[in-house]
């Protein structure tokens, strides 16, 4: 194939990668997006094919590599998306380097010039101290999600000022690369190492609430490497993915600080989410609650003509969602009108709690996002809180909280206000949480899965 | 003054322009599928494979288009892991929606 049809056939594939992305509109089109990423991918393989007259080698690894994707993709339980996709993002950061340190061992695979123009090495450095980052960031991530290591945040004396220095080192190294006229393998390297050791230092001091921000700000640099490498490489189908992968990624890590109200520099410096942040918790005052069992809640649910479930990953971690579904389904056999209610962070990811429904067969039009049902709670009789807790803490209202401004699920509006939490422990953020206590609320205490399942009895 | 474009300029405007384009179609996308939207990146961000197969295309195989081989097979596993695990969450909400008609 001439470079002028490679190009072309580029084009047409970086088409199909949009109308992948744009397919995501709607759970309606979003197979047939899937399947036009599907399609671009198999030609921008095939174009590059062409080029490439070591098959052996390529068709080894795309088997070896798909074999294992495969496998990973058949396997993975729902519940564990988020470790899959960090331990992905991984492996786009690791093979950034390792095209990048190819590269600069033989620019003439990728028809590049011998010694390497300045251009494409400032570039070879962007790539592979992205690349770096992105793998050992990634790695971090994918062991704090996976429970490998602990998600309380690790922080130590002057960390910014040591990760600032590392950061400057590491420029300064690449600098020496790129106006080096000779191929200054020595700079190269000390520099990827940095960026290796960097990736760590960025990510150990953040917290495991604040996950679904670090995935996708990883998701972000993945694209951005693969951007970076497109640069270096002179080649637009990987700089067009990449842009596309990143600017998703700085989208998601977006909307995902907004739902949590912290500054997006704030999460990345880290320090916050604590999961032993809830010594915090309560004023010393003792306030009362009321609480009932699971029939009690199964006979306020029977006589409700609406009900609105709000799940937290409570529900997830204590796998009460196909419980939950049959409860929902009991309920509307009942005629009575049975919606979800999902806040942006519901789950470890952005998106998780609805897949984790969509996975219990929940019909996704009963499903609603925050901003589409907040205004429904005020006419709602039952709401069903069922392990969240900051999601629905009305003390985002009140100003001088540390959550003011957040944005939460009004279910204080309903007319009853159903809880089911293991105890009256606190959230992350660690709060005291006034809709527990409030007259119209009734605490239902224990496993989530136990709770759903007698409440169903009951119903029955 | 020059008259040809240094190729790096028109790879940067390639580059803004994929990044407004990426900015718009992703803030299209429905809240329910932003998990779906984060495994189809993931596999687009597999893109990395065309560069990977040019590191390892050289016919002599040097140890740099060994490392190409080695970053072949791991973008692999992000192009098949990401857009097949894509389709099985995918499906999901479809067995839904016929249920839903039912």
């Amino acid at each position: 194939m001439s470079a002028n049809a490679v190009a072309l056939s580029y084009l047409v594939a970086s088409v199909f990668f949009i109308l992948a992305l744009k397919g995501l509109s709607s759970p309606l089109s979003a197979r047939r997006g899937n399947l036009f990423g599907m399609l671009g991918m198999t030609l921008a393989v095939l174009t590059t094919l062409t080029q490439t007259p070591n098959f052996g080698m390529i068709i080894a690894g795309i088997a070896v590599g798909g074999v294992i994707g495969t496998i990973i993709a058949r396997r993975v339980q729902m519940t564990a998306m988020p470790e899959l996709v960090a331990f992905m993002h991984s492996l786009v950061g690791l093979a950034a380097v390792f095209i990048a340190i190819s590269a600069v061992n033989n620019p003439v695979a990728f028809h590049l010039h011998v010694p390497l123009p300045t251009g494409n090495k400032l570039e070879l450095f962007l790539g592979s101290f992205i690349g770096a980052m992105t793998w050992s960031g990634s790695v971090i991530a994918f062991m704090k999600l996976s429970g490998r290591m602990s998600g309380a945040p690790i922080t130590f004396p002057g960390q910014h000022l040591v990760n600032l220095a590392i950061f400057i080192v590491m420029i300064g190294f690449g600098m020496w690369f790129f106006l080096d006229a000779q191929t200054n393998w020595m700079a190269f390297s000390l520099m990827i190492g940095l960026a290796f050791i960097l990736g760590f230092l960025i990510i150990i001091p953040i917290g495991g609430a604040d996950m679904p921000v670090v995935i996708s700000m990883l998701n972000s640099y993945s694209g951005w490497a693969a951007a970076g490498i497109g640069f270096s490489l002179n080649n637009t189908m990987l700089i067009i993915a990449g842009s596309l992968v990143g600017s998703s990624g700085a989208i998601l890590s977006y909307i995902m600080c907004k739902a949590m109200n912290r500054p997006f520099l704030s999460v990345i410096l880290g320090g916050f989410g604590a999961e032993s942040g809830a010594v915090a918790a309560g004023d010393g005052t003792q306030k009362t609650h009321r609480s009932g069992s699971s029939d009690d809640a199964a006979f306020m649910l029977s006589n409700a003509d609406s009900v609105i479930i709000v799940p937290g990953y409570g529900l997830a971690v204590a796998r009460a969602q196909h419980a939950v579904k049959e409860m929902a389904h009991k309920l509307t056999e009942k005629g009575i009108k049975v919606r979800y209610a999902i806040h942006p962070v519901a789950g470890r990811m952005p998106g998780h709690m609805n897949v984790l429904l969509a996975e219990a067969e929940v019909p996704y039009d009963q499903v609603f996002e925050m901003e589409d049902i907040n205004s429904e709670f005020g006419n709602t009789d039952v709401v069903l809180v069922l392990g969240a807790n900051d999601v629905v803490n009305p003390l985002a209202h009140e100003k001088g909280s540390p959550i003011y401004g957040m944005p939460i699920l009004d279910v204080s509006k309903a007319r009853t206000v159903l809880v089911n939490k293991r105890s009256m422990a606190s959230g992350y953020a660690g709060l005291d949480n006034p809709l527990f206590y409030m007259d119209k609320t009734m605490m239902v205490f224990g496993d989530a899965k136990k709770v759903i399942e007698d409440i169903v009895k009951a119903l029955e | 003054m020059e008259l040809t474009v240094d190729p790096t300029i028109s790879f940067l405007t390639v580059f803004v322009l994929a990044i407004f384009v990426g900015y718009q179609v992703v803030w299209n996308v429905t809240p329910a599928l932003h998990t779906p939207l984060m495994s189809v990146t993931n596999a687009i961000s597999g893109i990395i494979l065309v560069g990977a197969m040019l590191a390892a295309g050289p016919v002599e195989t040097d140890w740099g288009a060994w490392l190409g081989g080695i970053a072949v097979a791991l973008a692999s596993i992000n192009v098949f892991g990401g857009f097949l695990v894509s389709q099985r969450m995918l499906e999901m909400f479809k067995k839904k929606e016929k249920k839903g008609a039912a």
